[in-house]
């Protein structure tokens, strides 16, 4: 079962590796991981997006609170929460394809950030199915380059991750 | 009161009142080194190799239940203290490892003796820091020594470059830390241990199992007085040893893969498992899958979250200090009147006699060569039980868990989650100087003592009257022995060839060295080590090289599918 873990912790040097460690000592799955400082400098917000039984995300999420630079460690997954990811495609756009592109680009609401003569970028945000769909959709021979951020994700409602 | 960062170093230590400091100077800490020669509160002790000063910190951690130091330089100094942090973390041992790093503009350039020191040990501390500015030594090494001591203990390392140490800042030593992110559950949930206190009055066929933790918490008492409350049989691990008096009726012995036969058998067949700072460990339960196969409520008390439901599911789950968990459940049981069916009780008792009758620790000795096992029951005899033991890895260590019966915690000194050979030695030179003046005695054999026997020289030089025992069967047995069971006899690189004459040796580096060959002359040599109170004796015993480590679980196998001697086989 896929799951979305949500973290506080210590915005210190380290921290990062200390739960990358933990992942592949422990031999439990990473599928994405991303994290940034939050509004409070001191903290960053991580989130990573697993895969196992409920035995092995109950071990994950109780390895992730032992760490001692991991504050606080929610299943964001595990009720109703919203999930986006941002997605950078640079792909060719001469010819018919430039128009095409331009289209394809509309019907998925992205946006093209970069325009060349010879090519678009295209900016995407969504859940990850929308991303995957919209490479699915595209003429993968004309893709020169993506680059995804991994997921974030964050309750809905009162739902709130915070010290 | 402005001091340098090596100053600090020193005050917190003094301030944390550290008695012993193990370690071994290089380029990175010679400013530490300079303030410690100034000083006489905190006692440096010189060991021979980094491996060491972590094992002797150790001992003397396992021993006191105080926290363990150790000081090592940058680059080697670190790496060669790793197998002693591992061995520490891997049984929970509240240490504290200063280690000297490169100069911080120096980091990161492969910089004479630079390691990522603070990388290499993240796997196999409880936590690490690297301090990079002298102002954070003092807020950091308390905060080393809060994490290193409470919640489930471990090792906790501090990597401080060397131009850390040389600045000079305003000390104050912190009275608290403030640590948003670290807060270990003491108090278990009363509703679970309510719940947990009715299945042991409900019980059957019930069984203790208690491991380090009882240890650890010092609660060998308290599990005492519960055990004797309900009349229940009680196993101990291999790190719980001691944690339940040897000598009481109630205890079956340890458990596992050389456990014995009762403990086992009563450990598959109970209904209700009551286990007390245990880790349901591959070596205790051997298979899983059919551990689980045989119907049971387990409760399980522990400090650790992530120890419970990790290997086997439990039915009632206590997170808390074991301690204050078992005085809350003693509590409980003295406030009401019910007890455990006396019936059911006395027919169970009546199965694990039986079970008990079968004598699975039996062995033939002989007047022609000497056991192993008759090694350590003189030596239990002869110190009167009351020694402490240290040990190092493989057959002795099984023997000497099985023959040395511990009646008291803390006594125990052994490698359990690790396995680390040449931890005996090192580990006694702690646990001596912890209790100059008590029987220390270091059982090990002719292999591992090669792994750190440098420490011989230490021994010398701070006068520690450790008495080793090595069980000299000129093979590395525990492999010679799967070897002989599961590899047709091929002993691929187990025989030792050229061993020294171990006496001689120990007489070289100026202790007293004797080699034994009878059986009968094992109770005099014995006498005669114990006799000689300010001198380290090492015991060379010459024993049977055959002799295998009985009773067995093998690999993949169930606790109720014993090998009781190799006619079993």
């Amino acid at each position: 079962m896929r799951h979305v873990l949500s973290l506080l912790l210590e915005n210190e040097a380290g921290a990062l590796s200390r739960v990358s460690g933990l992942f592949s000592s422990r031999g439990y799955n990473i599928e994405s991981l991303t994290v940034a400082p939050t509004e409070d400098a001191s903290m960053s917000r991580m989130t990573i997006v697993t895969s196992g039984s409920d035995e092995v995300i109950e071990q994950i999420t109780k390895q992730l609170n032992k760490l001692v630079d991991v504050v606080k460690v929610i299943d964001v997954s595990e009720a109703a929460h919203i999930e986006r990811e941002l997605m950078l495609v640079k792909v060719r756009a001469v010819g018919a394809a430039r128009e095409e592109m331009k289209r394809m680009a509309d019907i998925f609401r992205g946006r093209i950030i970069d325009v060349t003569d010879a090519s678009y970028v295209i900016e995407l945000t969504g859940t990850q199915e929308k991303l995957d769909s919209f490479l699915g959709a595209l003429d993968g021979g004309l893709i020169l380059e993506t680059v995804r951020s991994g997921v974030c994700g964050i309750g809905r409602g009162d739902r709130v991750l915070k010290i | 009161m402005v001091l340098t960062g090596a100053e600090i170093v020193v005050r917190c230590l003094q301030e944390e009142k550290v008695e012993y400091l193990f370690g071994y100077p290089g380029g990175s800490v010679l400013f530490i080194y300079d303030e410690l020669f100034k000083q006489d509160k905190v006692r440096h002790v010189l060991v021979r190799h980094e491996q060491a000063a972590v094992h002797a910190a150790d001992g003397y951690a396992r021993t006191t239940g105080k926290v363990g130091v150790a000081l090592v330089t940058s680059g080697p100094g670190a790496t060669n203290a790793v197998t002693g942090i591992a061995t520490a973390y891997m049984d929970s041992i509240p240490l504290v490892i200063i280690s000297g790093q490169v100069p911080t503009a120096a980091i990161g350039l492969d910089a004479f003796q630079e390691v990522d020191t603070v990388g290499i040990t993240r796997p196999c501390v409880k936590h690490n820091f690297l301090v990079r500015d002298a102002r954070d030594i003092a807020a950091t090494l308390k905060k080393a020594f809060l994490i290193a001591s409470t919640g489930r203990p471990g090792p906790v390392l501090v990597d401080i470059p060397k131009d850390v140490t040389a600045q000079r800042c305003e000390f104050a030593y912190p009275e608290t830390v403030n640590l948003r992110s670290y807060n270990p559950v003491t108090r278990g949930h009363s509703g679970q241990i309510r719940k947990a206190v009715q299945l042991l009055l409900e019980a059957r066929r019930p069984m203790i199992y208690s491991g380090g933790g009882v240890v650890l918490s010092n609660a060998a008492e308290k599990l005492t007085k519960l055990a004797r409350l309900l009349n229940f049989p009680c196993t101990n691990t291999l790190m719980g040893l001691g944690g339940f008096p040897a000598s009481d009726r109630q205890f079956v012995g340890m458990l596992g893969m050389h456990g014995s036969y009762e403990a086992n058998m009563g450990m598959h067949y109970c209904d209700v498992l009551l286990a007390v700072g245990a880790r349901f460990d591959d070596r205790v339960i051997g298979n899983t899958e059919h551990f689980t196969q045989e119907p049971r409520k387990i409760i399980h008390i522990d400090i650790d979250p992530s120890s419970i439901s990790k290997r086997v599911r439990v039915d009632v789950p206590i997170v808390g200090d074991v301690g204050d968990v078992l005085d809350d459940m003693i509590a409980y049981l003295e406030a009401g009147s019910e007890r455990p069916d006396a019936e059911c009780l006395a027919a169970w008792w009546r199965q694990v006699d039986e079970w008990r009758s079968r004598d699975s620790l039996g062995y033939k000795n002989s007047n022609e060569i000497i056991k192993p096992q008759f090694v350590v029951q003189k030596l239990w005899e002869i110190t009167g039980g009351d020694a402490f033991i240290t040990t190092d890895v493989g057959q002795h260590q099984m023997w000497s868990a099985q023959y040395y019966k511990f009646d008291k915690p803390r006594r125990w000194v052994t490698s359990g989650g690790l396995g680390t050979m040449g931890f005996g030695l090192p580990a006694a030179m702690g646990v001596q100087l912890a209790h100059p003046g008590s029987p220390v005695a270091c059982i090990t054999g002719e292999g591992s003592i090669q792994m750190c026997i440098q420490e011989l020289s230490t021994c010398k030089q701070y006068r520690l009257p450790i008495k080793i025992i090595s069980l000299n069967n000129r093979y590395l047995g525990m492999v010679r022995q799967w070897q002989e069971i599961f590899h047709g006899n091929r002993y691929s690189e187990s025989y030792m060839d050229s061993l020294p004459d171990f006496a001689k040796l120990a007489e070289a580096y100026g202790h007293v060295g004797l080699q034994i060959t009878k059986p009968g002359d094992v109770e005099g040599a014995l006498r005669e080590a114990f006799k000689r109170k300010d001198d380290l004796v090492f015991l060379d015993f010459r024993i049977d090289q055959t002799e295998n480590v009985y009773p067995m679980i093998q690999g993949g196998k169930g606790l109720n599918e014993m090998i009781l001697s190799s006619e079993d086989l």
